[in-house]
């Protein structure tokens, strides 16, 4: 056994070098290629790149008529191209699925499957490490939580009128939340989003994205007025339905990140 | 030589974009950590999405914050490859989390992240298996 | 203020060297922290807002949350094989970096 190891490794290192040396070529060759190919394209800034072309001519124009929505890049997102900002949803779903399956089972304390891999290693009898509560923390988070969710909150809110809306919204009310949970242990976390309200919210905000949207889509085919308000231009309440698709998108984002962190911590929700 | 001192000047941030992903390539390929090799990959789809907002911008204009009172086009950068790279970002942080989960999984069942041990273990693994 | 674009990518670019050099892996990740903060600063120069305050968030903020997690996690499955140290088993950078030709 110890023979053959040493044989696999003096036959990994005598092609290793020249294995290396042709990722190197390669790799230069490659970005030279693109570089000749950086070079035909048209000026860095200029006016009259492709890209100022029709399209983007008619959602400048249009958007406030349309939408009602001032910020031009959430009013495209959110209704011009809804249906690009649902697959995104559905990519953050995909990879909280896939985070599930591979690290839900420490749940389980070290379960036997794991040992049968790794024999000595692993100490069946050691408890699966809890989040404890941090003084430090606490102290500061008396101050700080209420001030992240409020900002969280207001870049939510505020996705149509400047810039933000609810990716980034929901990122900073998921960190508030791993901040909760780190400074007062996970059993008081778990009394604010337990197991059951967790998997509702995830669950409902995206098929209230799904529902609305979709009576949008509706009341435009058949030609039925939007009982949603355009509003006044500038203003919290215009542009719609916008506001509230940004809500689902932020609770959705703010959960899912929430959830990688504990499912990464201690292998998700105390059951 | 000059030709390349050219391309800076006139496509700078398109250049150094190229530039930085290739920078990520190597890393993806030629380092040994797996760790390193994830960070490998968020620096290459950042360099993409640096090229993507570079080709938006057209200069002296503003961000696309319209006005509601005057609707004038011609005093706004281009909003669509923003709406593209906001997409890109959240799909790039997905793909990292599921990376870092995988390699979590790795090393319990290895006990080690250096790629080259795991396929030396792997193939005396198989070896054993058809013996 | 077009001046402080080519000091920026100059940056950007030491960085992303400075990433694949490193043989420890808590200050790779630090470092790949301060490279989102500086993209999401270039990315206000490019006049999208949007795009800055979301790498910010998202780029700086959740992806580097991740990598620490992880490395938590990765120490404390061996914890009597690493006292203190870093993760065994290979903490070796890169042995080029490939790209800049010329």
């Amino acid at each position: 056994m110890e023979q053959k190891n040493h044989e696999n490794k003096e036959r990994t290192v005598s092609g290793y070098i020249i294995y290396r040396l042709a990722c190197i070529v390669f790799v230069a060759l490659f970005v030279s290629v693109m570089l000749f190919m950086v070079s035909g394209l048209p000026e860095f800034a200029s006016q009259q790149g492709p890209v100022s072309s029709e399209v983007s001519y008619k959602y400048l124009k249009d958007t406030v008529t349309d939408t009602g929505a001032v910020n031009a890049v959430a009013g495209m997102i959110l209704d011009y191209r809804a249906f690009d900002t649902l697959g995104e949803t559905c990519v953050l779903y995909a990879a909280l699925i896939c985070v599930l399956l591979l690290l839900g089972h420490t749940r389980l304390k070290y379960s036997k499957a794991a040992a049968g891999y790794m024999p000595g290693r692993i100490d069946l009898s050691r408890e699966s490490n809890p989040l404890k509560d941090d003084d430090i923390l606490k102290v500061s988070m008396r101050v700080l939580f209420p001030v992240i969710v409020l900002y969280g909150i207001c870049v939510v809110m505020n996705g149509h009128i400047s810039p933000g809306g609810g990716f980034s919204g929901g990122a900073v009310l998921s960190g508030a939340f791993i901040l909760y949970a780190n400074a007062y242990g996970e059993e008081a976390a778990e009394k604010i989003i337990g197991r059951k309200l967790y998997t509702a919210l995830t669950a409902g905000a995206i098929g209230c994205y799904c529902l609305i949207k979709s009576a949008a889509f509706f009341m435009g085919a058949n030609g039925i007025e939007d009982p949603f308000p355009k509003g006044i231009p500038g203003t919290l309440i215009s542009g719609g339905v916008i506001p509230l698709l940004n809500i689902c998108i932020g609770i959705v984002v703010a959960c899912t990140v929430y959830g990688i962190f504990l499912l990464f911590m201690k292998g998700g929700f105390r059951e | 030589m000059t030709y390349f001192f050219d391309l800076f000047r006139t496509n700078l941030p398109e250049a150094s974009a190229v530039i930085l992903f290739g920078m990520g390539l190597g890393n993806l390929i030629l380092a040994r950590n797996l760790i390193k090799k994830i960070i490998g990959l968020n620096i290459m789809d950042s360099s993409v999405y640096l090229f993507l907002a570079a080709k938006g911008y057209i200069a002296g204009r503003h961000a696309p914050i319209v006005d509601p009172g005057t609707v004038d086009p011609s005093l706004y950068i281009d909003p669509v490859p923003t709406g593209l790279v906001l997409t890109g970002i959240v799909v790039s942080v997905s793909v990292t989390a599921f990376l870092l989960a995988l390699t979590v999984r790795l090393y319990e069942r290895f006990g080690t992240i250096d790629i080259d041990r795991i396929m030396i273990d792997l193939r005396a693994i198989e070896k054993e298996e058809d013996e | 203020m077009q001046l402080i674009m080519p000091v920026l990518l100059v940056v950007i670019f030491i960085l992303a060297a400075a990433v694949t050099v490193t043989k420890k892996l808590l200050p790779a990740v630090i470092i790949f922290m301060f490279y989102g903060l500086v993209m999401s600063a270039i990315w206000l120069l490019l006049e999208s807002p949007d795009l800055a305050i979301t790498e910010a968030s998202v780029g700086a903020g959740i992806s580097s949350i991740l990598f620490f997690v992880t490395l938590r996690r990765l120490k404390e499955i061996d914890p009597e094989k690493n006292d203190g140290q870093d993760v065994p088993g290979g903490s070796g950078g890169a042995s080029g970096k490939g790209g800049d030709s010329a």
